[in-house]
């Protein structure tokens, strides 16, 4: 309100002014909009709990530990682990991990063995253990949590789009 | 001082003149039990979580380590403490235990593992120790609270279930075996077996 009276009364005064004014308030005005259109877009996943208020955590899903292993969702993706790995200690020291997957451990564990690129060094050479850039297991295998998904996940594999192109071309031979 | 000696050997040799047999007896009974509860009551101080971690070398390693582990918090609410997983609840056992935890309260007076780097230094030693102990009793102090006679295989993973019904059942293997590091971190493993 005083906004306003300001620009009319300083509006009276200059034309070229009023013009500054005018764009100002109106950029002002876009910015806040714009703030909180954003805000709201950030605040999904906190049920547009207000900043300053902790929102209520979820219940904490479960891990899926039924060892079942999972299909690929296209032949490059590390596969997601199917148990629990609460305190498995993967470090300098150790790694639990290949205490069961390591090719030496398979037989005993009968866990599937490491993927063989797993042993190969950048130039393509086989070692005798774990290469050292593969040696952190979770950069790239994850447990799965027993949940719903968060955000909707639009991925399609490559037997979908295949198969819905498919589709189309043979309906459009039929027209 | 060799007179005073000898002089004590004949008063304890000496048949007493004041007291009755039947006194003798019945004190020496009773100062037995005050002895031996005595005895048994400062092993079931030192057989307490409180005072293993009053030395900070077993506070700031293992029990800070066993904070995050299964062991000290889960769903059933049941908390194994130090004296259920390293000390013997047999009575012959015990007391072998505790002559040698003193060569530990030598460690302490003397500052072997007083810093992590040491601790860290000697853990791979410590480590081997307890599974020796526990290969060499089969894991009794594990088979105090999980007994195998009454796991339920079908409620268990399969994971689990499968290294439970094979190795573990046929008496090839024990609980150290395939849980080492159940309570603490690990030590680096380079030669033990099965790593
Ligand atoms: C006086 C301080 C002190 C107390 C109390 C103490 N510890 Fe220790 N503990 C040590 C030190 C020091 C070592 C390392 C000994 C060495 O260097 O050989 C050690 C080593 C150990 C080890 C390794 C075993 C081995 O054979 O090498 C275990 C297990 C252990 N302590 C458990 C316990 C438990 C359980 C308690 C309580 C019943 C306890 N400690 C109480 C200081 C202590
Ligand atoms: C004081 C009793 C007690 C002792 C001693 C004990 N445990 Fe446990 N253990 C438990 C309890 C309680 C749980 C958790 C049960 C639950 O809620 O799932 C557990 C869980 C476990 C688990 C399951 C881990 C997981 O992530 O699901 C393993 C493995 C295990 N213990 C192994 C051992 C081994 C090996 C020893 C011997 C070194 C041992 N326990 C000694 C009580 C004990
Ligand atoms: C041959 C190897 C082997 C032996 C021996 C063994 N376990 Fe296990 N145990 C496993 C594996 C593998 C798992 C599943 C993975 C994990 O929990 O890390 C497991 C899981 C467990 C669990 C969790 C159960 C679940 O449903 O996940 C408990 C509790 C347990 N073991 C206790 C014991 C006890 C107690 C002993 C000795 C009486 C023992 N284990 C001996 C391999 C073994
Ligand atoms: C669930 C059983 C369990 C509990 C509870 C437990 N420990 Fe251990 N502890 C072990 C096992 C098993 C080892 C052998 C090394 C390994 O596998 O991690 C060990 C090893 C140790 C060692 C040798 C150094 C090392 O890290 O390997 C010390 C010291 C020790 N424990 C002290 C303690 C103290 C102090 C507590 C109580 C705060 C405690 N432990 C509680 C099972 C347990």
């Amino acid at each position: 309100m005083t906004k306003s009276l300001s620009t009319r009364t300083i509006a009276k005064k200059s034309l070229s002014m009023k013009s500054v004014f005018a764009l100002l308030s109106a950029g002002i005005l876009m910015s806040t909009l714009a703030t909180f259109t954003n805000a709201e877009e950030v605040a999904t996943l906190r049920n547009n709990t207000p900043l300053e208020v902790q929102k209520e955590p979820k219940v904490m899903p479960l891990v899926s530990n039924d060892d079942i292993k999972q299909k690929r969702n296209y032949p490059m993706q590390p596969p997601v682990i199917p148990h629990k790995v609460r305190n498995y200690q993967v470090d300098l020291k150790v790694n639990k991990c290949m205490s069961c997957h390591a090719r030496n451990r398979t037989d005993e564990s009968q866990a599937p063995m490491v993927s063989v690129t797993h042993y190969m060094n950048r130039d393509g050479n086989f070692l005798a253990e774990i290469s050292p850039r593969r040696y952190f297991c979770n950069q790239c295998h994850v447990p799965q949590l027993d949940t719903e998904e968060l955000v909707e996940n639009t991925f399609k594999d490559m037997d979908t789009i295949m198969k819905e192109k498919q589709k189309a071309q043979k309906a459009q031979a039929e027209h | 001082m060799k007179n005073f000696i000898i002089k004590m050997w004949q008063t304890i040799r000496r048949p007493s003149v004041h007291f009755s047999l039947g006194f003798l007896v019945i004190g020496g009974f009773i100062a037995g039990i005050i002895f031996w509860g005595g005895f048994n009551t400062a092993l079931e101080v030192t057989n307490t979580e409180e005072f293993c971690i009053s030395c900070h070398e077993m506070e700031d390693n293992p029990y800070e380590e066993l904070k995050t582990t299964i062991h000290f918090s889960n769903r059933s609410g049941v908390r194994a403490t130090c004296p259920d997983c390293h000390v013997p609840h047999k009575w012959t056992d015990k007391i072998a235990r505790k002559m040698q935890a003193s060569k530990e309260v030598w460690g302490k007076l003397f500052g072997t593992i007083n810093t992590r780097e040491k601790f860290e230094g000697k853990r791979r030693h410590l480590a081997e120790n307890e599974w020796t102990r526990l290969k060499a009793n089969d894991s009794l102090e594990c088979r105090n609270c999980h007994n195998f006679d009454y796991m339920d295989f079908t409620s268990q993973s399969t994971r689990a279930s499968e290294q439970h019904s094979t190795s573990l059942a046929s008496g090839e293997k024990t609980c150290i075996d395939c849980h080492k590091g159940i309570a603490h971190e690990l030590p680096d493993m380079e030669g033990v077996e099965g790593w």
